[in-house]
């Protein structure tokens, strides 16, 4: 695929129009993933309607995306891969189709879409939680590896609060 | 958003395109006057002649005799050169290194390895406008210290460090402890750009680069005061005083003379030209764009180096976003490094590595035209505007 510097023309072109974005009244499920110390966060807005056959679909979504180039256009191409599909669907839902849909990524950015489909699972989370329903195995093994990364920044975050301090005190 | 109209290159602390001046006199050199500095016949003896008038000129710019100046590839490799060559032929004496802690990456991690070689490094700590102390200097030294580097002026946030008071600050501890303290700079952003005299500055040894003023790739040089002690880390056919073994890059070299030719000429009317520039930008930005903070000191850094941190605003993505606007800058995100860690000046000058995420590095030269800033100006707030609307973070 042809490519802007490291990006592909895709890529590029979520970032420059990204879909779908900005913020959503009163959502079913909001995921919040990243870290602002790290560079990217991303929130993640669901709302949850119900298909001819009576199944559960993301029938909205939108996002919002403090980040560089990748966590912008992984962002967008997260909602337009996961808008009308059933809850189950979005749950199979990884990370590769995000990267194949954008034509690549480059290696030291394929992180950011692994945030893209955290930010997704909180989201259904989120949803399942607040209205106190059975939470599938696997996504409460997501929840649980999620907030384990997000204990882990923030010790690291606290590493650099202490060279702040350093640095104030000088 | 405003148009694309044109490819403006602001980032020429990162490299400078070379000379047509510069191109002129180098292509001779390729092909036709092609030969090797240690031939004996009249094709080498004409390609020598080219080098030491080429010293000359080179040394003439900085105040130093021609004797003193050794080529070598890179910067990197006159840093390396300097601190390795150095710690090495001194070390009996001690085994002690001073350097700061916004040191470009090649001296940061030369010291890095003398550490591992037995070598005790000192990093000196900066405030928040990124200058050393000479103070802490005199403090950090002790009869076992052989060398210490402090950078003229910083690659990223343009601080010129007050070389001049450090140099006598060395000098005044080199003859308390009779014992000499060889003092190194990186002088890569300023030579060329502003006066810079190994005298008046009170140096033993300079790192310069041809590509950062408009001269080619591949071609640095390293000062070295007559009577230092210092060991080559090449070793062949004794080119260079013995201190750098290597066939010599004449066309290259002639390059750099050229373009220090041009650089002496132009400079005095550069400088005024560029500082005009910078505030342009400096006053413009801090104005039209809430939540926008200068980095480095406001006013002792080098003509033409802006630097700013924007909140809510990560400078990848506003790097490629100008990019694709026409505008060529850079900045110190984490995500836009290699090892996707936050510039290390940036953090040294007390930035959180938030704030540095936001960081975004605007370098003038020669070709940048009013015109040019006038359009990064209107440019940049729109674009700063597109990134927080896509942000969390919005207010």
């Amino acid at each position: 695929m042809k490519k802007k510097g490291i990006y592909t023309k895709k890529v590029i072109e979520h970032f420059s129009h990204p879909h779908n974005m900005g913020k959503m009244k009163n959502p079913d499920g909001i995921g919040k993933v990243g870290n602002v110390v790290c560079g990217d966060v991303m929130w993640l807005y669901i709302k949850v309607g119900k298909n001819k056959k009576g199944q559960e679909i993301i029938k909205d979504v939108k996002f919002e995306t403090f980040g560089c180039v990748a966590a912008i256009a992984t962002s967008s191409v997260i909602t337009d891969l996961v808008h009308g599909k059933s809850l189950e669907e979005a749950l199979e839902f990884s990370k590769e189709e995000i990267v194949k849909k954008l034509g690549g990524l480059p290696p030291i950015k394929l992180h950011c879409s692994v945030l893209a489909t955290d930010a997704l699972f909180e989201a259904i989370y989120d949803y399942l939680r607040k209205q106190k329903r059975e939470i599938p195995e696997k996504l409460l093994k997501a929840h649980q590896r999620i907030e384990k990364e997000k204990k882990e920044l923030k010790k690291r975050y606290k590493k650099w609060m202490k060279i702040e301090e350093r640095i104030r005190k000088k | 958003m405003s148009k694309k109209i044109e490819n403006i290159y602001l980032d020429y602390a990162a490299t400078t395109p070379v000379d047509q001046r510069v191109l002129k006199v180098m292509e001779p050199y390729f092909s036709e006057k092609f030969g090797n500095t240690m031939s004996l016949h009249s094709f080498g003896q004409e390609a020598k002649a080219a080098l030491e008038e080429s010293r000359e000129v080179v040394a003439k710019l900085m105040g130093a005799k021609a004797q003193e100046i050794i080529f070598t590839s890179s910067a990197t490799e006159s840093n390396n050169l300097a601190l390795k060559g150095i710690a090495l032929a001194n070390q009996e004496r001690g085994r002690h290194i001073i350097i700061s802690n916004i040191e470009h990456p090649c001296v940061i991690e030369s010291a890095k390895w003398l550490e591992k070689q037995g070598f005790e490094i000192t990093r000196l700590k900066v405030n928040k406008f990124g200058l050393v102390n000479p103070e802490d200097v005199k403090k950090a030294i002790k009869k076992e210290t052989i060398l210490i580097s402090i950078m003229h002026a910083n690659n990223e946030i343009g601080t010129i460090q007050p070389i001049e008071q450090i140099g006598k600050v060395i000098k005044n501890e080199t003859s308390k402890l009779k014992s000499k303290i060889y003092f190194h700079t990186d002088a890569v952003q300023t030579f060329g750009k502003i006066p810079v005299n190994v005298q008046k500055l009170g140096i033993d040894l300079m790192t310069v680069s041809a590509h950062k003023m408009y001269g080619p790739k591949g071609v640095g040089a390293l000062y070295i005061k007559e009577g230092t002690k210092i060991i080559p880390l090449l070793h062949g056919g004794g080119h260079e005083m013995g201190l750098r073994s290597s066939t010599v890059n004449v066309a290259g070299i002639v390059g750099f003379a050229q373009a220090c030719k041009l650089a002496k000429k132009e400079m005095e009317k550069e400088i005024k030209r560029l500082t005009k520039l910078r505030e342009k930008i400096v006053q413009g930005v801090l104005k039209r764009i809430p939540g926008s903070h200068l980095n480095g000191h406001p006013r002792l850094r080098l003509p033409n180096n802006v630097h700013f941190w924007f909140e809510g605003v990560e400078g990848e993505s506003l790097v490629i976003q100008l990019d694709l606007m026409g505008i060529a800058v850079s900045t110190g995100s984490a995500c836009s490094s290699e090892k996707l860690e936050p510039s290390h000046v940036l953090l040294a000058i007390g930035l959180k590595p938030e704030q540095a995420h936001g960081s975004l590095r605007i370098s003038l030269g020669r070709q940048t035209k009013e015109s040019e800033v006038n359009y990064f100006l209107k440019v940049l707030p729109e674009v700063i505007k597109k990134l927080r609307k896509i942000s969390p973070f919005k207010k």
